[in-house]
């Protein structure tokens, strides 16, 4: 398929790097023309929670009971030995058994 | 990690590039590897099934280098890459990463005094895993950016080098699914929430980002969430703290 196209996906291969790099550093570069004010500094001290919340929140709602568990089961984690390693194993082991469980 | 003895300097002088920096950054991103990993084979098993060649499978993890957006890519693969095909793949792209321009922009504060010749080549390592580990380190106190490139660079390295252990195995390994391999990320992102945690009032913009996500994912589908999403959260979450 790609090798009777070689050009083509050269051509998309430099768009997608291009549009993708420019997402990157454009963000960084955009901001820095402006001055940042009390607001917007506030507003950039909540974009990692903002962040995080818009892209987990429809993944729990598609993933079903077992997204929920693992979710849970990380969050406990995290509260009981603030640790991001065991906090990933138990969100993926609590979802691991409980797909095993049929769930 | 360590805290500057004098704040001043701290502001005044542009943070500097370390090896211990770097070396933190690369080994506090580990425990994610494993997820990151599975993800990346996948998107390898996926490319082999499409026809790509090892050499393009691992061209495209190493230039474009952005997970979701390779797999969507991919899912939905064209019959004849057609010039209007390939334009509308990179405005696919385009708007899946929209959201590492929230992400670079809230570098700025911290990053903002690095020189050009040092910071544009480094933000294309950017993605979120290294991202919010480096805005917790810079949280608790860190000012080293070499931190963000540390975690950078093993991320780049798992993600093409698995890219080409999918493309080998492919469906063979099993389904990652049944491992929960899928839920690495989401569960990494709860624990870094947990650990962001400042009180339910500077929490309320994570529930207004989280609500418009899936209000926009139910109304229009698509991977416009993930901006609408983060856009939203980030203004309210920055108009409702009125902290000093």
């Amino acid at each position: 398929m790609i090798a009777s196209d070689p050009a083509g996906f050269l051509v998309l291969l430099f768009g997608m790097t291009l549009a993708v790099y420019a997402t990157r550093a454009g963000g960084f570069w955009l901001i820095g023309r402006v001055t940042i004010g009390r607001r917007l500094q506030k507003i950039l001290q909540a974009m990692p929670g903002a962040v995080i919340a818009a892209t987990i929140a429809p993944i729990l709602l598609h993933g079903g009971l077992s997204a929920l568990l693992a979710v849970f089961a990380a969050s406990l984690a995290m509260l009981a030995v603030r640790n991001d390693f065991a906090a990933v194993v138990a969100g993926v082991a609590v979802a691991a058994a409980a797909r095993a469980a049929g769930l | 990690m360590t805290s500057q003895p004098d704040n001043s300097t701290l502001e005044d002088l542009p943070p500097r590039w370390t090896l211990e920096g770097f070396r933190l950054g690369a080994w506090t991103i580990l425990p994610l590897m494993p997820g990151l990993a599975a993800f990346a084979m996948a998107f390898g098993t996926v490319a082999a099934r499409k026809g790509f060649s090892l050499a393009d499978a691992l061209a495209m993890s190493g230039t474009v280098y952005a997970g979701v957006a390779q797999l969507v890519v991919l899912e939905s693969w064209p019959e004849k890459l057609t010039l209007p095909a390939i334009g509308g793949i990179v405005l696919v792209t385009a708007l899946i990463c929209s959201r590492f321009l929230l992400i670079g922009a809230s570098l700025r504060p911290w990053l903002g005094s690095q020189p050009a010749a040092k910071i544009y080549p480094a933000l294309f390592l950017l993605v979120e895993p290294n991202w919010l580990m480096s805005m917790r380190y810079r949280a608790n106190g860190g000012s080293d950016p070499a931190y963000l490139v540390g975690g950078g660079v093993v991320i780049y390295i798992v993600w093409v080098g698995a890219t080409a252990a999918g493309y080998w195995l492919g469906a063979s390994i099993g389904d990652p699914h049944s491992f929960g391999l899928d839920l690495v990320m989401p569960a990494f992102f709860t624990a870094m929430l947990i650990s962001m945690w400042r009180g339910p009032r500077a929490s309320l913009g994570w529930m207004i980002g989280g609500a418009v996500a899936v209000a926009t994912d139910y109304l229009f589908g698509g991977m416009w969430y993930l901006i609408v999403g983060a856009l939203a959260g980030s203004v309210a979450g920055g108009f409702i703290d009125d902290s000093e």
